[in-house]
Parts: C-alpha cells; sequence; structure tokens
C-alpha cells in the first residue's frame, strides 16, 4: 500500500525546484487552523445561536408558541419532519426550527427550493442558519448518513402563495418525493400540524407578471403590506402559533431500494396530507381567537 | 516483475513531481517522461521524450517502448493557463491519441491511471450538496476546460468499456492547494486582496499537493481501476480560507457578470472560478478511502500548508530556479560507458 510508504529514500536532491517532502510530515500535526463552525451543509452553530437569541422574544412573546407532542421527535436518529405551510412570508419554518433546537437541543436542517442559493446574501444567511436545497441525494445524506433532522414542507410554494381565502386547506403534496425519500433513507415521517402562519401573514393579491418579470416563484400583496407599508415585509401579525406533533408514521419497506412502488407513495403522501389536513381542522375547532388561541 | 511506466506531461509541474515519485519506486523499472517543453525539475533515471501536445507520436512510442502503464498527468484543469484552442487540443485530442495507442491491436499498455478533476461536476444552484463518482451534472456545460474534461471523461468512459483488458482509473481531484503549485485560486489568496461575489460565500473542499501525488502512485502501484474523486475532508467557506491566509475579500457584483470582466482579469478570475466562488463544490471521497489511502491533509490542513510556504517565500524571497535541462548532458548521464554509478542504482 503506497499510502505508508516513504517516497523519498535516502537521496533527497538538494537541487530540485519541486522536492519531495513527503517523507518528512510537515503538515497533518499541526492544530486546526479552521476558525469557523460552518458544516458541510454552510450550517453554523454559532450563527444559529445568535439567530435563536435574536428570534426567542418573536416565538415566544409575539407568536407565543406553543406545542403539543414534541416529546413524538426522537433525540436521536434521522426523521423527516413534514408540515403544512402557509404565510407569504412563512413564519411556520423558523418557529418549528427554532423550538425544536430550543427543545431538543438537536440541529433541524431546513429542506427548501434551490432559488434561495441564487440570491445574494440571503442565500448565505440561510445556508448558514441550516437552509439545504431540496434534493433527493441531500435529504438521503442528511437522514440516512447522518442521521438528522430534516423539515420539509411538501406543498411548496402551492402552500405560500395560496390566498386567504383558502387559508388552512392544504395543498397537493408534490408528487410525494417525501415519501420516496423517507423510505430510501428508512426514517419515519413525521407530521406537524401548524395554525397561526396564515393569519400571520395573509396573501391578498397574487401579482404574477411581477413576480415573473422579477424571476420570483410568486409575489404577493400582504395585508401586512397594506397596513404597514414597507415594514410590513418584515412584520408578520402576531397571531398565537400552536402546533401538534402527530405519532411517527413508519414504512414497512426496506431501505435503499432501487425503485418503490408510485402508488404506494402516493397513497402514503395522500395519508399523511389527510393526517395533516384533519389535525389543522382539529385544532382550528378548539381556537377560540386567531390573536389569543 | 519490473514496471515499465510512461508518463505524460513530463514537463509540467505535475509530470515532474509523478516522475521523481516514481522514480523513488525500485519497482518502477523504466521511467518515461514525455512533455512538450522541457523538464524543470532534474530526473534521476527517466528518459524524456519530447512531443507535440497532440502526442500524434504515442502510438510509436508505446509501439516501441512497450510500457505497461501509462500516467496521463498532462490534462488542463485551469482555463486561464492556456489558450481556449489549445485546451480542446491538449485534454481531448491529446487523451483520444494516448487511448488510440494504448488501445491498439497487439497494445502492451494493461493500466492507465488519469488525473482529471471535480471540474467535470461544474458549480451550480441546482448542484446537490455532495457528488459521488456518479452523480451527474445538474448544470450544462459552460466554460472551455470544463467541456475539454466532460469530454475527455466520455472518451475515457468509452475506452474502458471496449477494452476490458485494460484497466482505466480515473482521479477526479479537487482544487488543489500547497506550497508549490500555483493556481488561479492560490495567485488570488496570495495578494493583500482578494475576489469574492458579493453575498456569497461558498464552501469549498481542497487536497494538498503532497496528497496529490501520493494518490496517483497510489493507483499506479497498486493498479486499482475505476473512477475516484480524490478531495481532502472537510469543505471552509471562502471567507474562511482568506482569513487564513491574511487576505481581505473584495467583493464584485453578483449581476451582470460581463461588467466583472476587466476584474475578472485583474484579479485572475476564470469562468469557472467565478462559478465556484457563487456556489462551491463538495465530493464525495468515501469511494477512494476504501481502496485503503490515507489523506496527510484535510481541507484546512492543505490551505494551512500552502499559508506557511507562502510566509516563508515572503520572508526569504524565491529561490532561483537551480536545474536547466540540457539535453546532451542528460543523454551523457544515462548511455554514456564512462558514467558508473548514479543512474541505475
Amino acid at each position: 500500500m503506497a499510502s505508508g510508504r516513504p517516497i523519498v529514500g535516502e537521496k533527497d536532491r538538494s537541487t530540485a525546484i519541486v522536492p519531495i517532502r513527503i517523507a518528512a510530515d510537515h503538515i497533518g500535526d499541526r492544530e486546526d487552523p479552521r476558525l469557523s463552525d460552518v458544516d458541510e451543509w454552510g450550517r453554523s452553530e454559532r450563527t444559529r445561536a445568535l439567530a435563536r437569541a435574536m428570534y426567542e422574544p418573536i416565538y415566544s412573546k409575539w407568536f407565543r408558541t406553543e406545542w403539543e407532542g414534541l416529546e413524538k421527535i426522537p433525540a436521536e436518529g434521522g426523521a423527516l419532519l413534514v408540515a403544512n405551510h402557509a404565510g407569504a412570508i412563512p413564519s411556520d419554518a423558523p418557529v418549528i426550527m427554532h423550538g425544536i433546537e430550543k427543545e431538543l437541543g438537536r440541529p433541524v436542517y431546513g429542506l427548501a427550493d434551490y432559488f434561495f442559493r441564487t440570491v445574494p446574501v440571503i442565500g448565505t444567511l440561510w445556508a448558514r442558519s441550516g437552509g439545504v436545497s431540496a434534493r433527493p441525494a441531500n435529504a438521503y445524506r442528511l437522514l440516512k448518513e447522518q442521521d438528522q433532522l430534516a423539515l420539509v414542507f411538501p406543498e411548496g410554494t402551492k402552500g405560500t402563495s395560496k390566498s386567504f381565502t383558502d387559508r388552512y386547506q392544504l395543498r397537493r403534496f408534490g408528487r410525494g418525493g417525501f415519501v420516496e425519500i423517507a423510505m430510501r433513507a428508512g426514517v419515519p415521517v413525521i407530521p406537524i400540524a401548524v395554525i397561526g402562519a396564515e393569519e400571520a401573514m395573509p396573501v391578498v393579491l397574487r401579482l404574477p407578471t411581477v413576480a415573473r418579470a422579477l424571476g420570483l416563484p410568486y409575489f404577493p400583496i400582504t395585508a401586512n403590506l397594506l397596513a404597514l407599508g414597507p415594514l410590513g415585509i418584515v412584520t408578520p401579525f402576531p397571531a398565537k402559533f400552536k402546533l401538534r406533533v402527530l405519532p411517527p408514521v413508519y414504512f414497512d419497506v426496506p431501505a435503499d431500494q432501487d425503485r418503490y412502488s408510485k402508488s404506494r407513495i402516493m397513497e402514503e403522501s395522500e395519508h399523511i396530507r389527510s393526517l395533516l389536513q384533519e389535525s389543522v381542522y382539529d385544532m382550528l375547532r378548539d381556537r377560540r381567537s386567531v390573536w389569543f388561541g | 516483475m519490473s514496471r515499465r511506466v510512461l508518463v505524460t506531461g513530463a514537463d509540467t509541474f505535475w509530470g515532474g513531481r509523478m516522475i521523481q515519485a516514481l522514480e523513488t519506486d525500485p519497482s518502477m523499472g523504466v521511467i518515461l517522461g514525455m512533455g512538450t517543453g522541457t523538464p524543470s525539475v532534474p530526473f534521476e533515471r527517466a528518459e524524456f521524450v519530447r512531443a507535440d501536445q497532440t502526442y500524434s507520436i504515442m502510438n510509436r512510442i508505446v509501439k516501441a517502448t512497450q510500457v505497461d502503464t501509462i500516467l496521463h498527468t498532462f490534462m488542463i484543469t485551469n482555463s486561464s493557463s492556456v489558450p481556449r484552442r489549445a485546451m480542446h487540443e491538449i485534454n481531448v485530442i491529446g487523451t483520444m491519441n494516448l487511448l488510440a495507442a494504448a488501445g491498439a491491436a497487439g497494445s502492451s499498455v494493461r493500466h492507465i491511471v488519469v488525473k482529471s478533476s471535480t471540474l467535470v461536476y461544474g458549480s451550480a444552484a441546482s448542484d446537490p450538496n455532495t457528488f459521488l463518482e456518479d452523480t451527474p451534472r445538474t448544470s450544462s456545460v459552460r466554460n472551455s476546460v470544463e467541456r475539454a474534461l466532460v469530454e475527455a471523461d466520455g472518451l475515457m468512459r468509452d475506452f474502458a468499456e471496449d477494452n476490458p483488458g485494460t484497466r482505466v482509473t480515473v482521479l477526479r481531484f479537487a482544487n488543489v492547494l500547497g506550497p508549490h503549485l500555483t493556481t488561479p485560486i492560490s495567485r488570488n489568496l496570495s495578494r493583500p486582496v482578494c475576489p469574492s461575489i458579493f453575498g456569497f460565500d461558498p464552501l469549498l473542499q481542497f487536497v494538498e499537493e503532497d496528497d496529490v501525488v501520493r494518490a496517483l502512485l497510489h493507483v499506479t502501484q497498486s493498479g486499482i481501476p475505476g473512477l475516484f474523486n480524490v478531495a481532502a475532508e472537510g469543505r471552509l467557506p471562502w471567507s474562511e480560507v482568506a482569513t487564513i491566509c491574511g487576505t481581505r475579500l473584495v467583493p464584485l457584483s453578483p449581476f451582470s457578470p460581463l461588467k466583472i470582466r476587466p476584474l475578472a482579469r485583474l484579479f485572475d478570475l476564470p469562468p469557472e472560478l467565478q462559478d465556484l466562488l457563487r456556489y462551491g463544490r463538495g465530493v464525495d471521497t468515501r469511494r477512494f478511502a476504501a481502496t485503503g489511502f490515507t489523506y496527510k491533509a484535510t481541507s484546512a490542513g492543505a490551505v494551512q500548508s500552502f499559508i506557511r510556504s507562502l510566509r516563508l517565500r515572503r520572508q526569504t524571497g524565491r529561490q532561483p530556479a537551480s536545474y536547466t535541462y540540457e539535453h546532451d548532458v542528460e543523454q551523457f548521464f544515462r548511455h554514456s560507458p564512462s558514467v558508473v554509478g548514479g543512474v541505475e542504482d
């Protein structure tokens, strides 16, 4: 094996312009020169800690977030968290990530469209705070090989761009890609039902022409924008957030198959969608006030 | 059994280093270097043959010398080092001639080792976080160096399929940093100011110079066939690389790439580096590690190895080149009956 063999013998050339100094172990035993704690996903726990410190008042004072069944999320091992998605600039993602990291002390990687990566500054901040582009290979690596928690919103922009009149009516769950990934990675899907996000930033009107011109997935006019002007872009209304973690859904199929039955995938995906839809309706039946829960 | 090895690009940095490394292995009986210029480092016992850049005489050389292994280091992985046209000639036509010679009827060649680059994966927003050896590109080829490398890649794949009797090893190296090699990245990092794209801080994976030589030697000696990513452990944000190297980042506008073209010239920013400074690239290295190779340096270690030698050079000045290749002198040492020691010991 070559790796242990010294390449330079006793004949070291003093005249060589490119000396082979492989035997002399001049690298490797030096102290680690890393300065930051950015991991291979671009996530930095230090950045996240700072972001959590800043977000904590919003989480607990503004939204007054309440969880139910948080203990159903495992303390270790991979799991795919699946939630309903709402609000023009959705607050459900940061609330879920913040809550789990705060209560369970383990990181959550948020999967989203790779469009975010192309936006200067936002893309970098997104990656530093745990954002990962939603590619099957990425999800597999996170869930199967690194035993992490990944959060995905199968509705995608169909959920966040829907108007206020359609609130709490879950959109199609894509083509069930999240189920296939969970099957391949051999991890459970843990559905999380969220209420409050719809009222935090309701979409009044959509301007598809403007969106096309700007190259954005959608361009909403929100109630926040009408009420607060430009400040409304970053200010959600203080709706009360309630989250309910549903029991993990296991698929009794072997991991790492080349392909899984498409009908089975669609069936499971629809099943999870209806579980979430039912929970959302159930939680809304108990809700007396949008603002006070 | 004594091996007979032909090394391409013997006059280049990598060819020279590989020949020097092979010379220390006594099982490499015959070492033959091919190059378009003259070697810049002294060879102990390797013979040097001068050829044109597309290696049109490759067929005759292989037949005449009956080499069993070809180590193809002459692949350009940096578009600012040669003109566009030459890039295609070297990477594509050169590889084609090499494979044609190796695959000719009655060829003695049993193993081909190629030094390629992770540039074949490209760098785009839609990329997965980590490329496995068989992960396809997600973006179309956008610059000449990637086009040439992808094309050469295809030639090698076809060759391996058509010639099951010849083992083909392709190593795709990540960006190399080290004490001696000069690349656009190392040139930028050596200056007081270094370009970045505003709002982007990509993760980069490096491999240390010596690990490149060791990896090529590892597969040449062991004869392991296959396609492998070679990159050190860990990834660093570009901003952190700059900080370790003590250079200040100058953010260039992320919009209108046309406008940064003069700056691109000022900063030594070839197109493949402009993409890399936006989205970075990560590759999976488990397959190569499974062949028994261990790295000496991590990605961060490669950056450190580079900056430490740069600091030394800054404080001592560059050593003058102490070796000039003289054809007659080299021939004398190798073939004169008066020479009694040294060359063949």
